[in-house]
């Protein structure tokens, strides 16, 4: 390794592997194909809710070319409790007794070509008894239909163990927070406001669809998974299984996409429980329409109530937010707890009143989606807070100074702000689309108006990261993580951050893909984690590898202080070129659950993301479409690892939360999804970008972060959906409370204005 | 036409090749299964994602929805055959450059709608890459990194040789 004296850090050298990315020969789980590989394709629950009668398997399996069928009974054969999930294990492998939504698979057809397997997936036939299923999250809160009988945590989260035995209700976890006294707050206040505000359930789409390869043998199996989540998937297969964890191999490439979509497992147990029962490799591949029935991002509900002082000044804050989870946990307990921290927004208020709860419904299961509840959070505050100002006479932008949590001030949770860039992101979104300028405000019946908006987030804690890092005797250096490379340029970063420590060029580090047989523990990419957390496991291998690499030289008698090049110093301490170098890091951030009864606690998280944006539209008065023509958007990232990285991460996350704004919702009659395909869920194209599109990160820093960075994943997508709403309103007076922000709802909205309100459909 | 697998012959990044395929096969199926070309992608199954894109007679096709029998006697082109003796075409190049891509699932077919874009207008306005590259779908949101990427490369283009970073 040849030492470098310039900074690793703030360099933009492209990705690691950019090449292969543009050759399209870079590796995907997507590709894989074994000797003796099945196929599996999956036959699906057609209703939302019924006891499984019968199941016919006669015709498919007759089917020339059929290896086996499998039900949940195959699965049950061989590991008796098939449930599995991250915060509860209230999921089965394939379908037990019940079916719990529209959609859920129920068996499975191998063959060694996938058309016959598909063919005869089409084959089984379900008998089913209907039963009467719950699909909206406030109806669930009190209906007599309930989708489980019983709650089942896993024993993963300690905070979520009480909730073990609890019998007939679909709340699957509910987080309260108290700070000060709301109650007294909004009998003194000057001003009440409240409001609702909805957002449908979404899907991540990432276009390698989740895939699994499950190769078990010889008491063993190895696991080819495009995951985001390789160690959880070891130890929960592992769990599953009653093996060791050192008997379950989890190993992935570069993912084609993620969003959250694919942590803790998804696929996985059930490929290896086909590759155990078949006796050979496994592939399941799904469709982009098959996705739509596997994971997806919570529609919410949240009412949120404000008690503001005459001058501007909020006094207290009620939130109560409904998650729908659908049929099955996943983390959405976890969605509504550490969203829960965060409810009442950005500003320093002194009384707040949280309820933030995880609701079972008969729907897919909802999950992770860049942001764990924040972008739905962000949605109803910001646009609440926009609504105050106005009513108020306020400018926007000013009253949001007014409160803001400034460095210092205790957060709702107790949790003191530190280097949370809000006045930052805010200060630069106003600076950058002119807030102080004049604004041309159209003409006729084009009409013009622009609005900002800002949110935070706490990052994921408890939570482990550990890494390798390795010196081989001529000297090059070999990092060993299991971040996954989903897109966000993990690889890249951690290059950078391992190098910065070694003093060496990012391009000489060798980064090893995950694989759970060499990579050591880490809990997920997710959560915009990977950054501060593995990026500090990171930097103390490298720093416990330079320690030994000084040990090794003294052991040599190398004099302290030479700069003899390192093969040198193997070669005197070994002879010849021989002996390896690892250096260890292990980051664990300190952690104080919140209080039980009050949710309070002094250090909910190890560090903050910041975000907000900018918007100004075209509305059309006589259509209601809505043309947004500028979109800026702000992220505090601390120190950027990688600035065009950086950037790319920022715009990108706006891109995708512009969709879930104007274009996505996966729609339903009864429990059915009518629209799981891109030819009916529409996601953004290139000319669905804004004509003027800006992204920036702001000058900062994390001090307690690696190198001063921090991650930078999700703080793109927060201020997209309020702040394009707010303009709405800004140009035409009427607020928009549900998204998508549709033609339709925009000119319903127009007309509902001026008093002629349309037909309800 | 019969059902019953048939020989098809045809150009393969500049190759003569043969293979047997179902009258069913599609041909991002024959592409990946027959001759490991892995840079052609299914997604969406429905033609309207473009990772399945290759360019077949000079013209963009969706691979997912073209049946392989219908290549017999064709020229095609996939994105492992624009690096010539190990040098990446301009287009590929300007991807880099401009930091095009993130998860990559997307960009074989991105890279090939801008080359037969530069072929056929070699100085795009912003509308017309908006336009040229509507059918392409990138999930982890880099259009605006695509569309520098297209400038740069019909500046690479025009100029016949690399543009200094």
């Amino acid at each position: 390794m040849s030492e470098v004296t310039t900074r690793q850090i703030g360099r933009s050298p492209p990705r690691v592997e950019a090449r292969a990315k543009v050759t399209g020969t870079v590796e995907y789980i997507h590709n894989l194909r074994l000797p003796r590989m099945l196929y599996g394709k999956i036959s699906r629950s057609t209703i939302p809710h019924g006891r499984i009668l019968r199941i016919d398997t006669a015709a498919a399996a007759a089917l020339p070319g059929v290896a086996r069928i499998v039900t949940g009974e195959d699965v049950r054969a061989i590991i008796p409790e098939p449930y599995f999930g991250p915060a509860f294990h209230d999921q089965p492998i394939l379908a037990l007794d019940k079916v719990r939504f529209a959609g859920e698979p129920v068996a499975v057809a191998l063959a060694a070509d996938p058309q016959v397997a598909e063919a005869a997936a089409q084959l089984i036939v379900v008998e089913y008894q209907p039963l009467p299923g719950v699909f909206d999250e406030i109806e669930a809160v009190s209906s007599p239909v309930f989708v489980h009988d019983v709650l089942k945590p896993a024993g993963t989260f300690a905070d979520l163990k009480h909730l073990a035995g609890r019998r007939d209700t679909n709340v699957a976890l509910d987080f309260h927070l108290r700070r000060g006294d709301a109650d007294a707050a909004f009998a003194a206040a000057d001003h009440v406001f409240e409001h609702s505000f909805r957002t449908p359930q979404q899907m991540h789409t990432p276009l390698e669809p989740h895939v699994c390869v499950a190769d078990a043998r010889d008491g063993a199996v190895t696991i080819h998974s495009a995951t985001q989540t390789p160690s959880f998937v070891r130890m929960e297969i592992a769990r599953l299984l009653g093996w060791p964890e050192n008997r379950v191999r989890v190993r992935t490439a570069f993912l084609g996409g993620g969003f959250g979509a694919k942590v803790y497992v998804k696929l996985e147990a059930l490929a290896v429980a086909l590759s155990l029962l078949a006796g050979r490799p496994v592939k399941l591949a799904l469709t982009m329409s098959e996705q739509f029935f596997t994971i997806s991002k919570h529609a919410s509900t949240f009412r949120i109530k404000s008690a503001v002082t005459r001058d501007g000044r909020v006094t207290a804050r009620r939130c109560e937010v409904f998650y729908n989870g659908g049929a099955y946990a996943d983390i959405g307990p976890r969605v509504a707890q550490k969203s829960g921290f965060s409810a009442a927004g950005p500003y320093d208020i002194a009384n707040v009143a949280i309820g933030s709860y995880e609701i079972y419904t008969n729907r897919p299961p909802a999950g992770a989606l860049r942001g764990f509840g924040i972008p739905q959070l962000v949605w109803a505050y910001e646009s609440h807070t926009d609504l105050i100002a106005r009513a108020l006479g306020l400018d926007p932008v000013a009253f949001r100074r007014r409160n803001l949590l400034r460095e210092g001030a205790q957060q709702a949770t107790g949790t003191v702000m530190r280097d949370a860039g809000l006045a930052a992101v805010l200060d630069r979104i106003a600076a950058r689309i002119g807030w102080d300028q004049p604004f041309d405000r159209g003409a006729g019946s084009i009409k013009r108006g622009r609005g900002v908006a800002i949110g935070f987030k706490a990052s994921i804690s408890p939570t482990t990261s550990a890494a390798h890092l390795a010196i081989a005797a001529d000297g090059s250096a070999t990092l060993y993580c299991s971040t996954v490379d989903m897109g966000q340029g993990s690889t890249t970063a951690m290059a950078q951050i391992a190098a910065e420590t070694l003093g060496i060029a990012a391009e000489a580090v060798r980064v090893v893909a995950p694989d759970t047989d060499v990579t050591p523990y880490d809990m997920g990419t997710l959560g915009s984690r990977s950054t501060f957390h593995m990026g500090h496991a990171v930097r103390l291998a490298a720093e416990d590898a330079r320690a030994k690499l000084a040990a090794l030289a003294a052991e040599a008698g190398v004099p302290e202080g030479s700069n003899l090049p390192i093969p040198e110093i193997f070669r005197r301490r070994y002879g010849m070129q021989a002996g390896t170098i690892i250096g260890g890091g292990t980051y664990i951030p300190s952690y104080l659950p919140p209080d039980p009864e009050t949710g309070l606690t002094s250090n909910a998280t190890p560090f903050w993301m910041a975000g907000g944006s900018g918007a100004e539209v075209e509305v059309d008065t006589e259509t209601g479409q809505v043309r947004v023509t500028r979109l800026v958007t702000v992220a505090d990232a601390g120190t950027p690892v990688n600035p065009r990285i950086v950037e790319t991460q920022i715009s990108g996350a706006a891109v995708m939360q512009f969709g879930f704004t104007m274009l996505e919702a996966m729609e339903f009659t009864e429990g059915q999804l009518r629209n799981p395909s891109l030819a009916d869920y529409k996601i953004p194209g290139i000319r669905d970008l804004p004509p003027r599109f800006e992204a920036e990160a702001v000058d900062a820093a994390q001090r307690i972060g690696p190198h001063g960075a921090k991650g930078v994943g999700e703080s793109g997508t927060f201020g997209v959906s309020p702040a394009i709403a707010n303009a709405i309103e800004d140009a035409v007076g009427v607020r928009i409370t549900e998204l998508p922000i549709t033609a339709e709802a925009v000119y319903r909205a127009l007309r509902r204005q001026a008093g002629e309100p349309l037909a309800e459909e | 036409m019969s059902t019953a697998p048939r020989e098809i012959r045809f150009t393969l990044n500049g190759t003569e090749v043969a293979v047997t395929v179902a009258a069913h096969d599609s041909l991002v199926d024959v592409l990946r299964d027959h001759f490991d070309l892995f840079g052609v992608r299914e997604s969406c199954g429905q033609g309207l994602c473009g990772c399945c894109t290759v360019i077949v007679d000079g013209k963009a096709v969706s691979s997912c929805l073209s049946l392989a029998v219908f290549a017999d006697g064709a020229e095609l082109l996939t994105v492992e055959g624009l690096a010539r003796d190990g040098r990446l075409d301009p287009v590929q190049e300007a991807f880099i450059e401009a930091g095009a891509f993130q998860c990559g699932f997307c960009t074989p077919g991105f890279i090939l709608m801008t080359k037969l874009l530069l072929d056929d207008k070699p100085a795009p306005s912003d509308d017309e890459i908006r336009h040229y590259l509507s059918g392409n779908l990138c999930r982890c949101g880099s259009y605006p990194q695509i569309i520098e990427a297209v400038k740069r490369a019909a500046r690479k283009r025009a100029a016949g040789q690399d543009d200094p970073l």
